[in-house]
């Protein structure tokens, strides 16, 4: 008796985690799916292709249009990312460890920063970039995904630098080792998945950003591939871009779909530490 | 604060600090006597104070500065009447771009759009999403996939997601244009927006449910048995037991989605490019800045936008009081 109710609750579980998964999927399934139809069958109204081809990937790994888009978005979602997590670890690691008045303030401005509607932004940093000679260049990119992101980085850090047993650092330096080595081989092998989580989440915010993108960028130079998928189109102004949007696209979600699979229990991790704050 | 016996000049700055940021230090000496065991000396206090300072500047500077003063060289620049195309025309003209937006057919029927797609996904998604925590939390078979499968949504790249969902009902195209006899959904006002709120939902009900599911592993388990023992149905359980014990983490997690919702843009873009009357506030602004290069109006723009999201903020934080993140007693954990 009690053996079938379990089964039939796990019946029930695994339907519903099926439904889940079918619902998360077929929007990405889809797009995949029309990136390996032939421009024959794209039109054909069906969900998976009746031919397969890969001619939609040669044709955008051709044209320097996104090559280029690649190269940016790769190389600014890195820096943003590098250089947010060493300011967040430093400010998480004060918050975590340190009294110092106006600490109350840090975490209250990193809030209202969270919050910050971005659009707000928009024309005063046109305006102000242009002025500066940021507009359309990377670190003109980089500055506000770094300031957008800090917030993001310092809570998450803070969450994971607080289950950090510091007192072993003590121990270590009881045990005849030095500050240095201390760090080195205690504390920084703890921090270390804490520090790799946030920069999977910082790194994927950047990946995701097109308003900031699309307002402060206007030619190649800059242009990242959120954006450069909604200027495709073609290569005259018969061909349907379709096919080549799809293919660029699923390229841009390659490395999400990676980390969601190797790093899943980290991001839920992270993403909950953060937020159990409430 | 008399924690220093010989306050120097940085000390008595930092004492003002804390006074003015209000009566919530008053709890701060003692956490800090609970966290060591015999009061540190002031040296090593003072060098503390420094180090943190100096560790927290560079992520304060940069927040500050590409937040605060970007918003009130908006707030200059909605005062004057700034058109890119007319530079010449440049001139101080007061609240009139604030008359022009307020009395604009566009704005109205855009914040309308806006406010309706934020109240109408954050409602389906705070269902969805605790529907989604509560199958991600207590699931008994395969909880790594359905967690796998549920951060695909969060981590797409919203773009990429919207031009899945446009060609998916394009006639002719996708799967499910001829769900309505082939006609063009997308062309249509309300399924237009429909379809955009189709898009924001699937793309946001995964983190609203990641910040619910928080909320769920801090549920006692032994309330929820002696519950369970003492006859509650699991519906009762539910509304009896986890809504209460959830409820700052349902609060943090609207007050972040319908902030995040009222912002709506991508989606839009991708989706209908504003056309039909479909155009949130966002999309408005950046329409009037990058293809009508009129800064003034743009920033005026801005900053309504600006003032609405604090207002909701504010109305959050008000009425939660305490719940939200980042006060007293989340910031301990």
């Amino acid at each position: 008796m009690a053996v079938e109710t379990t089964n039939r609750a796990k019946l029930r579980w695994g339907l519903l985690d099926v439904i889940v998964v079918v619902f998360a999927l077929i929007p990405v399934l889809w797009i995949a799916s029309l990136s390996f139809k032939t421009p024959g069958t794209l039109t054909d109204g069906r969900f998976w292709p009746r031919e397969w081809t890969l001619d939609n990937y040669r044709t955008i790994f051709d044209t320097d249009q996104f090559v280029r888009a690649l190269a940016n978005s790769i190389g600014i979602a890195l820096i943003a990312t590098l250089i947010a997590v060493v300011l967040g670890a430093m400010a998480a690691y004060a918050i975590s460890r340190l009294d110092f008045p106006g600490k109350k303030l840090l975490v209250g401005v990193s809030l209202l920063i969270a919050m910050f509607p971005q659009v707000s932004l928009v024309s005063p940093l046109f305006e102000i970039e242009r002025q500066l000679g940021l507009f359309d260049t990377w670190p003109g990119l980089i500055l506000p995904y770094i300031t957008f992101a800090l917030p993001l980085a310092i809570y998450t850090l803070s969450a994971f630098f607080k289950q950090i047993p510091w007192d072993l650092e003590k121990a270590a330096k009881m045990d005849g080792a030095t500050q240095g080595q201390a760090f080195r081989r205690v504390i920084a092998p703890l921090a270390a998945p804490g520090l790799f989580t946030t920069a999977i989440l910082v790194f994927i915010f950047c990946w995701n950003d097109f308003l900031f993108a699309i307002t402060l960028t206007s030619t190649e130079r800059a242009r990242t591939v959120p954006v450069a998928l909604s200027f495709f189109t073609g290569e005259s102004q018969f061909e349907d871009p379709t096919g080549a949007i799809c293919a660029a696209a699923v390229v841009i979600t390659i490395p999400i779909i990676l980390f969601v699979l190797f790093f899943q229990r980290r991001i839920v991790s992270g993403l909950t530490s953060g937020a159990v704050k409430g | 604060m008399s924690i220093n016996a010989t306050p120097t000049g940085a000390d008595v700055a930092a004492d003002e600090t804390a006074t003015r940021s209000g009566g919530r230090h008053a709890a701060v000496p003692a956490q800090r006597t609970g966290r060591r065991a015999k009061a540190p000396l002031s040296e090593n206090k003072r060098a503390e104070r420094r180090l943190g300072w100096l560790l927290c500047a560079p992520a304060a500077l940069v927040m500050v500065l590409v937040t605060a003063y970007p918003i009130l060289y908006s707030v200059w620049l909605s005062l004057q009447r700034f058109d890119l195309r007319f530079p010449d025309q440049r001139e101080f003209i007061g609240l009139e771009n604030y008359t022009t937006v307020l009395s604009n057919q566009f704005w109205w029927t855009a914040f309308g759009v806006t406010a309706l797609i934020t109240v109408v996904t954050v409602a389906i998604e705070l269902v969805l999403g605790m529907g989604l925590a509560l199958i991600m939390h207590r699931t008994l078979v395969g909880r790594g996939i359905v967690r796998t499968a549920a951060l695909i949504p969060y981590g797409i790249v919203t773009v990429v997601a919207a031009f899945s969902w446009r060609y998916a009902w394009t006639p002719g195209t996708g799967y499910l244009a001829n769900v309505f006899d082939g006609s063009a959904p997308l062309t249509e006002r309300a399924s237009s927006l429909a379809i955009v709120m189709l898009a924001e939902i699937w793309k946001t009900t995964p983190f609203m449910a990641l910040l619910l599911m928080a909320g769920l592993a801090l549920v006692p388990e032994d309330l929820l048995k002696a519950a369970s023992t003492d006859g509650a149905t699991s519906w009762q359980r539910f509304t009896k037991v986890m809504l209460p014990v959830m409820k700052p983490a349902i609060l943090v997690a609207l007050l972040f989605r319908t902030l995040d919702a009222f912002r709506v843009f991508d989606n839009i873009f991708v989706l209908t490019a504003g056309g039909n009357e479909t155009s949130s506030v966002s999309m408005l602004a950046y329409n009037n800045l990058i293809r009508g290069l009129n800064l003034g109006i743009g920033s005026t723009m801005s900053v309504l936008i600006f003032i609405t999201v604090a207002i909701i903020a504010f109305v959050f934080v008000k009425m939660f009081g305490t719940a939200a993140p980042g006060s007293d007693d989340g910031e301990r954990r």
